[in-house]
């Protein structure tokens, strides 16, 4: 029986962290005492995508959303709202869209696919995601050709993304097509491009639909093992897969003879340790054989030859999780969101100097600018906005006066601003840009995975150059030297990691190429973020 | 810890994860995660030995794998691991302050163990928590929106908490 009041309380890493547990526990304590039991159920789920502003509790169905700082706001949640019927004004978050919030008409609502459970269902319970149209995607697929599974999915244009954006049916197809006694199906869930926190909200808020896409994937591919392959880091998301698998086994969903049919498919999670390289696919395929996770030599990719040498098709999190409901709904419904060149939608983790941030999911071609006014709130403090990372670490530095850039696939191309795994990172003017830049590249120097020699050395060498520059003791020739360095790795990097290095650097050497020099100019950093140091051995 | 007790342990734990087996290989890295989380922190060369055995795999192979991989660790790390993140987003937000109080208070620099053998300080690359930004884990606990303040109360809340134990 359910009772006639729910609240939903977010229930994720990032909520965690602001005392969603403790809070919870105690709103279940004073639902005690005040004899609300029968009539209040609590229930837990994945990220409502906000954290600026404290653990939130969706009120259904009132439809009310509060934020809960303290034990005193629970207090007065209970007394006033569940009690009395009464809203508590000071708590309300106005501007806020959720999935369950279908009737949302502010500025500041998203378009959810893949997010489309997250935050409206109990992840661990499977029959809620059944009951929302879940596996319907897959009994679908099942009812259909491996071949007009991946038609269906060429006609919808679905882009990977990881950041490549290759087309996943073409993907799919490649990997169809070739002979084999055995495939693979593998989740690319080694999340580790800096500021990218949204696979991580999509496996602990609606694992099962990444399981689904991956189930339909090993129907159409003709693979029937998969893996799943999460960062060591992500302790919640490798449990609340875990869980979700050993659900799906129960009802048949994974298994022999999957929903009657006789496909069947298994699926089992694989952990990584600490290697950002790990999320280059092939690196990733060596670390599940149990090697040093360096990447291989392309091609052949791994559509032809990628775990044990068997076809793999190898995609992200937020990839397979478009799967069902392109399935279901069509592609046609797929296409009609997003841009011509990239459908559908894209989830945006929003970090750095912003007022509300936290993960979004909007139509393709959203701009930067309403990404960080609009649903980023802007920058606080009443500080100003210097310069967004758009894309993640291997992405492009753009100036604000910049920010209409529209994101998709093509918008490196058009605009300078890449799309890459959707990060947002807003930098305000209390930073400097060798200081960015010096702690970007020592990221890139301490992840290079030693392999080959212009990422192995030329990550070192830009790291030693920007952190004199960043003493004082820069000269400027050495910022020719980075743009050399650039060009070397870029041409001759054995795999993305080096070859994505000079995107970075390159683009905030162009726009701050004045903060740069002063560096070597001047007798101080312009900003005052770098200490300068005298040199001990001057001109060198 | 005696040798044959190493053997057993490490044994007990690669059949136990063997079982999630779907080909040849597929769970050392899970295994090793096993291991070093039974062993607090680190992986002893006596269990690596072990896997050697179990796997029939060269010794080498697994100790380059073993220090390829940054959560591993090959000597005694301390009783808690702490892992302060230095990407960007945490940078921005303050991040700096986070690390160089964290070294202050251990008196300790990255890689290295406090005297009482209670912490590790390690640097990591982003945690996927970027929504709270700046962050920190402690073992396999994430905590969030850090200031050195709050790093300072979270680690003498450790201290004080180990020492009335």
């Amino acid at each position: 029986m359910s009772k006639p009041i729910t609240v939903l309380v977010s229930i994720d890493s990032n909520s965690l962290l602001l005392g969603a547990r403790h809070f919870k526990n105690y709103l279940s304590t004073l639902t005690e005492n005040y004899n609300l039991n029968s009539i209040v159920e609590i229930l837990e789920t994945g990220s409502f995508g906000d954290y600026g502003r404290g653990v939130l509790f969706l009120v259904l169905p009132d439809n009310v959303m509060y934020s809960v700082k303290s034990e005193a706001d629970i207090e007065m949640l209970v007394m006033e709202h569940l009690l009395k019927g009464r809203r508590v004004e000071e708590l309300i978050v106005t501007d806020f869209d959720s999935a369950a919030r279908v009737e949302a008409t502010e500025t500041t609502k998203e378009e959810r696919i893949v997010l489309r459970n997250a935050g409206s269902i109990d992840p661990r319970n499977l029959e809620e995601y059944i009951a929302l149209d879940g596996y319907q995607g897959l009994a679908k697929a099942l009812r259909l050709t491996p071949e007009d599974v991946i038609e269906e999915l060429k006609k919808s244009n679905l882009r990977g993304r990881g950041g490549a954006g290759f087309p996943t049916g073409l993907k799919w197809e490649f990997t169809q097509r070739v002979e084999s006694d055995e495939k693979y199906v593998i989740c690319n869930a080694d999340e580790g491009e800096p500021g990218t926190f949204k696979d991580r909200l999509i496996m602990e808020g609606d694992p099962h639909s990444v399981i689904e896409g991956m189930i339909i994937a090993g129907y159409a591919v003709g693979a029937s093992k998969g893996y799943i392959y999460i960062r060591g880091e992500y302790f919640e998301s490798v449990a609340s897969l875990r869980g979700a698998i050993s659900k799906a086994y129960e009802y048949g969903l994974l298994g022999q003879s999957i929903l009657g049919t006789n496909f069947s498919f298994d699926l089992s999670v694989r952990l990584g340790a600490g290697a950002y390289v790990c999320g280059e696919e092939t690196a990733l395929i060596e670390s599940i054989e149990g090697k040093s996770g360096r990447p291989r030599l392309k091609p052949p990719y791994p559509p032809v030859s990628g775990l044990y040498g068997k076809p793999t098709v190898v995609n992200n999190v937020e990839t397979f999780a478009c799967i069902p409901p392109i399935i279901d709904k069509g592609a046609s419904w797929f296409k009609s969101i997003g841009t011509a060149s990239s459908p559908g939608t894209k989830v945006y983790s929003l970090c750095g100097d912003l007022v509300k941030r936290g993960i979004v999911e909007v139509p393709m071609g959203t701009s930067v600018r309403d990404l960080v006014q609009k649903y980023g709130g802007g920058v606080p403090n009443g500080r100003t906005l210097k310069m967004i990372q758009t894309g993640g670490a291997a992405g492009s530095f753009i100036k604000p006066e910049e920010m209409d850039a529209q994101l998709d696939f093509d918008s490196f191309k058009k605009y300078g601003a890449s799309l890459g795994s959707g990060v947002i990172l807003a930098i305000d003017d209390t930073h400097c840009a060798v200081d960015i830049a010096r702690n970007l590249m020592e990221f890139f120097a301490h992840e290079s995975c030693g392999k080959c020699a212009p990422c192995r050395e030329g990550t070192h060498v830009i790291v030693h150059i920007l952190d004199e520059l960043s003493k004082g003791r820069g000269t400027s020739e050495m910022l020719n030297q980075l743009y050399d360095i650039s060009e070397t790795m870029e041409e001759s990097s054995f795999c993305g990691l080096g070859q994505s290095v000079p995107v970075p650097l390159r683009s905030i050497l162009d726009r701050f190429k004045d903060e740069f020099l002063a560096h070597v100019n001047s007798p101080q950093c312009p900003v005052g973020a770098c200490k300068f140091e005298k040199s001990t051995k001057k001109k060198r | 810890m005696s040798a044959e007790n190493v053997r057993e342990i490490v044994t007990d734990i690669y059949e136990n994860i063997s079982s999630q087996s779907l080909e040849k290989g597929d769970v050392l890295i899970n295994t090793l995660h096993a291991i070093q989380d039974h062993f607090g922190n680190f992986i002893p060369i006596e269990a690596a030995e072990v896997m050697k055995d179990l796997t029939g795999l060269p010794l080498s192979r697994i100790y380059e794998v073993l220090t390829f991989y940054t959560m591993f660790s090959t000597h005694k790390r301390g009783k808690y691991v702490i892992r302060v993140c230095k990407s960007l987003p945490c940078h921005v937000t303050g991040g700096q302050a986070v690390v160089d109080s964290l070294k202050n208070i251990l008196e300790i620099d990255f890689g290295e163990t406090t005297t009482d053998g209670l912490f590790t300080l390690e640097e990591t690359s982003c945690l996927g928590l970027c929504g709270v930004s700046p962050v920190m884990m402690i073992n396999d606990e994430a905590y969030g929106n850090l200031t050195p303040e709050r790093v300072s109360e979270i680690v003498d809340g450790m201290v004080s908490r180990e020492r009335s134990e």
